[in-house]
């Protein structure tokens, strides 16, 4: 398994579009199969997961059972903030958080939103929940935002706790800072698409979280289209192409030239990614299909589970982007 | 409709949308077709695709546009007329000249971009990155003698924090705790102990004091600036107001993008900023236009003079089948698109066979753009059938 599903946090950050959520969702739903009490953790109030999954709006903030062992909560940092003073500070924090000043200077405070929403993530990792009475999970699936701002939800405990140096928050930034810096508690997933964008920011990011002392565990590359087609039968449908007297034929053929086209170059930046990393990355198979429901979510964890599964084949050393852009032009 | 009309007597364009559908590349492509029709065009964009960038001639971030060297377009076939200008917006570092521009005094800019909370956090106001985005537009309008102006919006997790990032901004800045922070008389906790006994301890608790005496500092001095960001604010809505800047949605044919691009044109239309219309990427038409086919009907065609064999001929059935999925899926996803709209022009550009990332590309995309719905449609039909 990679060891993946032992860490009890996994952030899954990724560029924009490429399928974060659905990566999240499906991880998820490996560990529940897996018998872990899992949650699945969307940020910034989306409530994509709930509605996605079972077709109605959830509240925030609220933890969520959507099968056996799956659950799902948004976490917003207004709802955090109210929570962390009611638990953390006690009847003055009740008072703060019924104040209107208190709540612009929190949220206007820069960074704060993001300090108090990955506060709740940690919470949520821990097995002595600081909420009462709430029951512990053995697994959070982070559905993180897009790279650069995920980046900063990563970062943010550890600048807190350099900024502040002394008092509660400068405390609460270096444990959570040291929760995520642990590789055997927090692991951090990228998701990518076989595209040149995707690839290059998922590079990018693996050497921006180094600079951070934090590891990039596992790149998941979504919608892989099949490879149907070998050279020679290309080849072959080219002639094909040509020669085919019926409209439909010819559509079909066009339609299999093209395809072919779009997984050769799939291809090439699945090998050029392997290659900046050092190794081949999991693979996730598109899926054709008009919306992404359960079952179809369920094939995508069964892909997931094989993929962490399998023998890890280093390619060979990584190399930075600069290294792998310089060879390109070169 | 092509662009060309969508634009006519436009000064500004906003591309806008969520992560992931090509917003960069089809700013880049609006900018080159007005450029390619005469006019001199500016296409300001935040992180591109590296080699997208290189194609335009920006190696880095840069905060002044420009001129893409005709040359490098020529090779792709496309004569300007125009001009094509670009830029890379590098966030920090136009908040760092906003504030130096906007400081009373050099001492005082110095002071606020060494304080250690404006530094660590300072792109992190919310919304300040999409400020920033939107305030150097307004800077190149003033300072420039641009025809169009081109902004690639900044990827937001919340398309709506790019709409308010002005008024956000100045209200931030304007806030009631801020004016205690900026209180003559004296900084931070002392304030507020002058204030509820039970807030300032709170205060204290939860922040720390030695964070609380760094925030004081910040919000002191941006606090000093307020007027000016409000003005700015105000000018920059102004200009995003008006009836010369036009809005253009970009989106693709999945779900979650076009429930995005929906509720998007409704905010947009509900709080008043000029909508023009909407781009939608990577469709995959209906090949033939007539829907599904069975496998055995189009086993049955490729068998009629070809030989492929069976294994193969199977395939390509199999594989024209979950086209026409996709096709169905993204008919469907724009027909709910085009349900809720109120008759604003849809621009539809193909799937292609590689993703965007260079001149070719760009060219491509921008046929597709500045045809008109008639040349669009022929194109198609002769990519496809």
């Amino acid at each position: 398994m990679s060891g993946l599903l032992d860490k009890r946090l996994i952030f899954v950050t990724g560029k924009g579009g490429v399928g974060k959520s659905t990566v999240a969702i499906s991880l998820g739903m490996l560990g529940a199969r897996a018998g872990l009490r899992t949650i699945v953790v969307e940020l910034a109030a989306q409530d994509r997961i709930g509605a996605t999954l079972s077709g109605v709006a959830v509240d925030t903030f609220v933890e969520q059972e959507l099968a056996p062992g799956l659950f799902t909560i948004s976490i917003d940092p207004e709802h955090a903030m109210d929570e962390y003073l009611r638990v953390k500070v006690g009847p003055v924090g009740h008072a703060l958080g019924s104040s209107k000043l208190f709540h612009a200077f929190a949220m206007a405070t820069p960074g704060m939103r993001e300090l108090l929403t990955v506060g709740k993530v940690w919470e949520l990792a821990q097995l002595e929940r600081r909420t009462r009475g709430a029951a512990p999970y053995d697994l959070v699936v982070v559905d993180a935002p897009a790279s650069g701002h995920g980046l900063g939800i990563l970062r943010t405990p550890r600048t807190f706790a350099e900024i502040a140096r002394v008092g509660p928050i400068a405390h609460q930034g270096r444990t959570i800072a040291t929760t995520i810096a642990d590789p055997s508690f927090t692991a951090v997933l990228a998701v990518a698409r076989p595209e040149e964008m995707p690839v290059t920011e998922t590079l990018m990011l693996r050497d921006a979280l180094a600079e951070d002392g934090l590891a990039l565990h596992e790149v998941i590359v979504n919608a892989v289209y099949p490879s149907r087609f070998d050279p020679g039968e290309v080849i072959q449908l080219r002639q094909a192409a040509e020669d085919a007297p019926s409209p439909l034929a010819r559509a079909a053929l066009r339609a299999a030239l093209s395809e072919g086209d779009r997984a050769a170059n799939q291809q090439r930046q699945l090998a050029r990614l392997a290659d900046g990393l050092g190794e081949r990355p999991v693979e996730l198979p598109f899926v054709f299909a008009e919306d992404l429901g359960f079952p179809e979510l369920e094939g995508l964890a069964d892909a997931l589970g094989a993929g962490l599964a399998r023998e890890r084949r280093r390619t060979r050393t990584p190399r930075t982007p600069a290294a792998c852009a310089a060879e390109e032009l070169a | 409709m092509s662009v060309a009309r969508l634009l006519d007597g436009k000064r500004i364009c906003v591309c806008c949308g969520s992560g992931g559908v090509g917003k960069t590349t089809t700013s880049a492509a609006i900018a080159l077709g007005m450029a390619a029709q005469g006019a001199k065009v500016a296409v300001v964009t935040i992180d591109p695709a590296k080699r997208l960038a290189g194609a335009l001639g920006l190696e880095e971030l840069e905060n002044e546009p420009r001129l893409v060297a005709p040359e490098r377009l020529r090779t792709g076939g496309l004569e300007l007329r125009g001009e094509l200008w670009a830029m890379m917006l590098d966030p920090k570092r136009t908040f760092d000249e906003l504030i130096e521009r906007l400081a009373p005094d050099p001492g005082s800019a110095e002071e606020i971009l060494a304080n250690r909370v404006y530094r660590e956090l300072s792109t992190a106001v919310a919304g300040s990155q999409e400020f920033t985005a939107v305030s150097k537009l307004h800077e190149l309008d003033n300072e420039y003698d641009f025809d169009l102006l081109v902004l690639d919006t900044p990827p937001s997790r919340n398309a709506l924090d790019f709409l308010d990032a002005p008024g956000r901004l100045t209200s931030f800045l304007e806030g009631r705790m801020l004016k205690m922070f900026v209180r003559p008389t004296g900084l931070g906790m002392k304030i507020l102990g002058r204030g509820s006994g039970a807030l300032a301890a709170g205060l204290q608790r939860v922040t720390g004091i030695d964070l609380l005496a760094d925030l004081s500092t910040f919000f002191r001095l941006l606090g000093g600036m307020t007027e000016d960001f409000r003005v700015r604010a105000a000018a920059v809505e102004k200009m995003l107001m008006a009836s010369t800047t036009a809005f253009v949605l970009v989106t693709s044919a999945q779900r979650e993008p076009i429930d995005e691009a929906i509720w998007f044109r409704r905010t947009l239309r509900d709080t008043g900023f000029p909508f023009a219309g909407m781009i939608v990427n990577r469709v995959h038409h209906d090949i033939l236009g007539s829907g599904e086919h069975l496998a055995s009907e189009v086993t049955a065609a490729l068998s009629e003079g070809l030989d492929l064999g069976d294994a193969l001929a199977a395939q390509v059935a199999e594989n024209f089948h979950d086209y026409h999925v996709l096709a169905r899926r993204d008919a469907k996803n724009i027909a709910r698109l085009e349900r809720d709209g109120d008759g604003r022009p849809l621009l539809l550009v193909p799937h292609f066979d590689d993703d965007v990332h260079d001149v070719d590309g760009l060219l491509l995309v921008h046929r597709y753009l500045f045809a008109s719905d008639e040349e669009r449609a022929r194109m198609i039909a002769e990519v496809v059938a």
